[in-house]
């Protein structure tokens, strides 16, 4: 940067934050995030809050609004007990994928340590939610907290009217298929005028406020269409009720028999968050990884500028080698791949690449090895990749000798687990593939569909279990999964594994 | 377009409803456990619930979420792993126990599949729950009169201190990090050299390059010698000091006297009433003194004192005379707890049958002996669920309640309660409690 700068009174001495300060610290922030590299964000709102107030979000999945269920009082007994023996901190931030963003400081940050999470959650994270094409094809930023507020609020009506046990019935039930309530390959509906009016036929998706009159069309113009076809055969009802669907709370919203208007809006509510969270549950790697680059260039800039003192940047790069720490496989601390470490490393390593490319590089990536513009590469990653495709495209052989990765292949037909890869020239292209499916929830998660439905037969709602490699279902939760089924379907639930035709 | 906004002053508690939901949820399992921890552990040490709560572990049955997710068994997986050492293409490794590979449970996303759940209840949360719903005010605290002198407490670490608070650990922990960081060479690295230096100095020719590096070597351990000696191996950077802050002790003593029929006719039922009886009185005494002790006493025809083990759960046979237990007290008090030095307090529990005339006996060491140096001595008797004319009816039993009806009549200090359930014991604590506590305190201090 230029000379002048290099000059700058630092933002802050000693560890106490105030609001003054962290304004201060804020801009400066802004001023790198924007104008060096460039970020795209949602205005910040940025909340302190108590420890105890961290656990409480913990407990709802990080929401800052959430209706009330007993698994939330269970996950913040849990979280409070490790929490207070010890054995668990709490994290320094929370961020929600909101416009604006709002992010969540711990008061007992210093103030070094506020200045790393701003530009860590209301920079980093916050450009990506802003910029992902997951979050914004997925998720509206703008409407969420509305639509916390009527989710919480239309519950407690429900509790109130119909009694806090059948809410909780409906909600264990929906919570039970909740991975199976988010469509992973069709959009998620979002109607405009003309398309309202066509998805009334096509029943794929719905104003909120207009899902009881939709329920009610529903089922009698589905039954109407049911009696003119009288010998309607399987692929009439496949047609009718958009078979095969892989959301299964959207076809009970839709379709249950028993289900009254107010148990399927719940299904919705739920459904719609699992929906909203779907995104991040698909770019872990990438949004922690965006959100350490940004922080740890951000404060290596302040520190050049010498905006920050010395001992806060010592404190700083403590707290991010902490973070970044990648155990290795027969370390005892080891509990998987740290996403903070392998995103921070790969886009690290996708700077290098720009920067300064080795012929292996050149050979790997030649789309982007020796671009100079390496702001424009990462921003074009952040932007269009998940964490799957991301490290298919981008991780190179350098990273995979640098995490020295291999693959252990289980095969449960073999009496040994068997290392089928290593980091050498002949494993770099399968690690790498077989990194970015362990990434891939399509892959990670049970395909589970509705085939069928014969609501004028026996009523038996059929389920397939597409069975991948030989993987099938843990036998005691599904059995309990579809007692919870039948709840809703009220009628009898099957599933049916049957294995996948095709190997991946 | 950015701005700040202060949470913290929000209402606390916002997970409240969830947590009411959850215990509602967990109501039977933990009802049972806190059954359980009553009966199975001591009053002494474990039962008083601590001031922060009573951990509970229950099972997770009906506290489950299930999902679909894969069986950690079978098929056919790929693991990537970092940090391989000398692995190459082929090599086989023992299938760890349980079947999954060290990637395992990648599909359960919560990891609950433990079990059992531990958390902590509150004290109030715990009462509640061992005392069947009974609303608890805020009797534990107002209960509190106390005298206090002042302790001290760790209250973590300070840059500045007195040598005896040093704490080694964390200045050495900072010494080595600042000597990895600012490369302080080690003693090693300046022996090596002496080594080199003096070998080359010994030899009694040297060549042209060798005088050179022997200069070069020369220097470089002067410059070892200086970074050593500015970057010291203990800075006063490095120290910390173990810091300890002033805090109030409750300063008091306290005995609490046990007393219970244990006659063929005090069943399992009778005992565990009689402990939840005993256990809430320490309870309460436990917050108001520093130290309380506990006596048992257990009589059938004749009393001896007993540990606590013993007291519970021995079996004895006899008759009942309830008196050798007030006799039994009275030697003890008399031995190893002057009433100007120790706070006493009584509790006796029975079922309300007593040997012929035996009960006016009883009435007299009461209020000539032992209320007189007592600071509260409450009495139940453990009667039938299904005696209802004797619940309703206080004035209807037999020789000992009518004579202890006496007794309260002239003693403040003496509470007497007819108990069929848990919830029964709690009123006597509250009816005494409640109103007199200062009143009493002052007459013992």
């Amino acid at each position: 940067m230029q000379a002048a700068e290099t000059a700058r009174e630092p933002l802050f001495y000693g560890p106490e934050w105030t609001f003054e300060l962290m304004e201060k610290a804020r801009d400066a922030i802004e001023k790198i995030a924007l104008e060096d590299l460039g970020l795209d964000v949602y205005p910040n709102q940025i909340e302190i809050i108590s420890a105890e107030q961290m656990l409480d979000a913990y407990s709802c999945v990080g929401l800052p609004l959430m209706y009330q269920h007993w698994s939330f009082g269970k996950h913040f007994a849990r979280d409070e007990a490790l929490y207070r023996t010890g054995r668990q901190g709490l994290a320094y931030e929370i961020v929600i994928n909101s416009n604006p963003c709002i992010s969540y400081n711990m008061e007992e940050n210093t103030m070094a340590m506020q200045t790393l999470v701003m530009a860590h959650a209301a920079f980093g994270h916050n450009h990506f939610f802003k910029n992902n094409y997951l979050f914004q094809q997925w998720t509206d930023a703008a409407g969420i907290h509305d639509y916390l507020a009527f989710a919480k609020n239309y519950i407690a009506a429900c509790e109130e009217r119909y009694g806090p046990m059948a809410v909780e019935e409906v909600l264990d039930a929906a919570h039970a298929m909740q991975s199976q309530g988010v469509f992973r390959y069709g959009r998620p509906p979002k109607p405009t005028n003309e398309e309202l009016v066509a998805m009334q036929k096509v029943r794929e998706g719905y104003e909120s406020g207009q899902s009881v009159l939709d329920v009610w069309t529903d089922s009698t113009l589905g039954r109407d269409k049911l009696e003119l076809t009288e010998d309607a055969d399987y692929s009439a009802r496949r047609k009718l009720m958009n078979l095969p669907q892989e959301n299964i709370l959207y076809f009970l919203e839709k379709h249950s028999p028993v289900l009254e208007p107010w148990q399927c809006e719940i299904l919705r509510i739920v459904r719609m968050l699992a929906q909203y969270l779907y995104p991040q549950k698909q770019t872990k790697v990438m949004n922690e990884g965006c959100a350490t680059f940004v922080h740890y260039y951000i404060i290596n800039k302040l520190h050049e500028q010498g905006q920050i003192t010395q001992g806060a940047y010592m404190e700083m790069l403590h707290s991010h080698t902490n973070v970044v720490m990648q155990p290795e496989y027969d370390d005892p601390r080891y509990s998987g791949i740290n996403p903070y470490a392998l995103g921070f490393a790969m886009m690290q390593d996708i700077r290098r690449i720009c920067q300064d490319p080795t012929d292996e590089d050149r050979e790997w990536f030649p789309d982007f090895a020796g671009n100079p513009d390496w702001r424009g590469v990462l921003r074009d990653a952040w932007a269009n990749y998940r964490d799957e495709s991301f490290i298919q495209q981008f991780l190179s052989p350098n990273l995979i000798r640098k995490f020295k990765l291999f693959t252990l292949t289980n095969d449960a037909e073999l009496p040994n687990l068997v290392v089928s890869q290593i980091h050498n020239r002949a494993g770099y292209k399968a690690i790498r593939r077989d990194l970015a499916k362990q990434y891939d929830l399509a892959y990670l998660e049970p395909d589970i569909q509705v085939t069928d439905a014969d609501l004028r037969g026996d009523r038996e709602l059929k389920l397939t279990h597409t069975v991948r490699d030989g993987i099938h279902l843990d036998e005691d939760d599904q059995e309990e999964v579809l007692k919870h089924l039948r709840t809703l379907w009220g009628y009898d639930v099957r599933l049916d594994a049957v294995e996948a035709t095709t190997e991946s | 377009m950015h701005h700040f906004i202060d949470r913290r002053a929000n209402p606390k508690g916002k997970s409240l409803g969830n947590r009411q939901r959850f215990l509602r949820r967990a109501r039977e399992n933990i009802k049972e456990r806190v059954d359980q921890s009553v009966r199975g552990k001591s009053i002494q040490n474990g039962s008083g619930v601590p001031d922060e709560g009573e951990k509970v572990t229950i099972p997770t049955r009906g506290l489950k979420e299930p999902r679909f997710f894969h069986s950690s068994k079978g098929g056919m997986r790929r693991h990537v792993l970092p940090g391989n050492k000398d692995f190459v293409v082929g090599d086989t490794i023992k299938r760890p126990q349980g079947g999954a590979g060290q990637g395992g449970r990648q599909a359960s996303e919560d990891g609950d599949g433990e079990d059992e759940f531990s958390f902590t209840l509150t004290q109030e949360e715990y009462l509640e729950i061992l005392f069947e719903g009974l609303e608890l005010p805020d009797l534990v605290e107002k209960a509190t009169v106390e005298t206090e002198t002042i302790g001290t407490r760790r209250a973590g670490l300070t840059t500045a201190g007195t040598p005896n608070n040093l704490n080694l650990v964390r200045t050495m922990r900072n010494s080595l990090g600042r000597r990895i960081a600012l490369q302080r060479p080690t003693t090693k690295s300046q022996r090596e050299l002496e080594e080199q230096i003096s070998e080359l100095e010994a030899l009694d020719e040297r060549t042209p390059p060798q005088e050179d590096f022997l200069e070069a070597l020369k220097k470089r351990l002067e410059g070892i010698i200086r970074k050593r000696k500015v970057v010291g191996y203990i800075d006063p950077l490095d120290l910390r000091y173990d810091t300890f802050v002033p805090e109030k002790i409750r300063n008091s003593r306290a005995v609490v006297f046990c007393l219970m029929d244990v006659s063929g006719s005090m069943q399992e039922r009778e005992k565990d009433l009689a402990k939840r009886f005993f256990l809430l009185l320490h309870l309460f005494l436990e917050r108001c003194y520093e130290h309380t002790e506990l006596v048992f006493v257990r009589h059938t025809h004749h009393a001896q004192e007993v540990d606590e083990e013993t007291f519970f759960y021995a079996r004895e046979t006899g008759g009942t005379i309830v008196s050798t237990a007030l006799e039994k007290m009275k030697e003890i008090i008399e031995e190893r707890y002057p009433p100007d030095e120790w706070n006493i307090y009584g509790a006796q529990a029975s079922d309300g049958e007593n040997f012929g005339n035996d009960s006016v006996r009883c009435k007299n060491l009461l209020l000539n002996d032992l209320l007189p140096v007592s600071q509260f001595y409450a009495y139940v008797e453990i009667v039938d669920e299904a005696a209802e004319m004797l619940l309703n009816n206080p004035e209807a039993g037999e020789d000992l309640w009518q004579n202890y009806r006496e007794v309260k009549s002239q003693a403040q200090h003496f509470e007497m309660q007819r108990v069929s359930q848990p919830g029964h014991i709690y009123p006597i604590f509250r009816e005494f409690f409640l109103p007199k506590v200062k009143g009493v305190q002052n007459a013992g201090s």
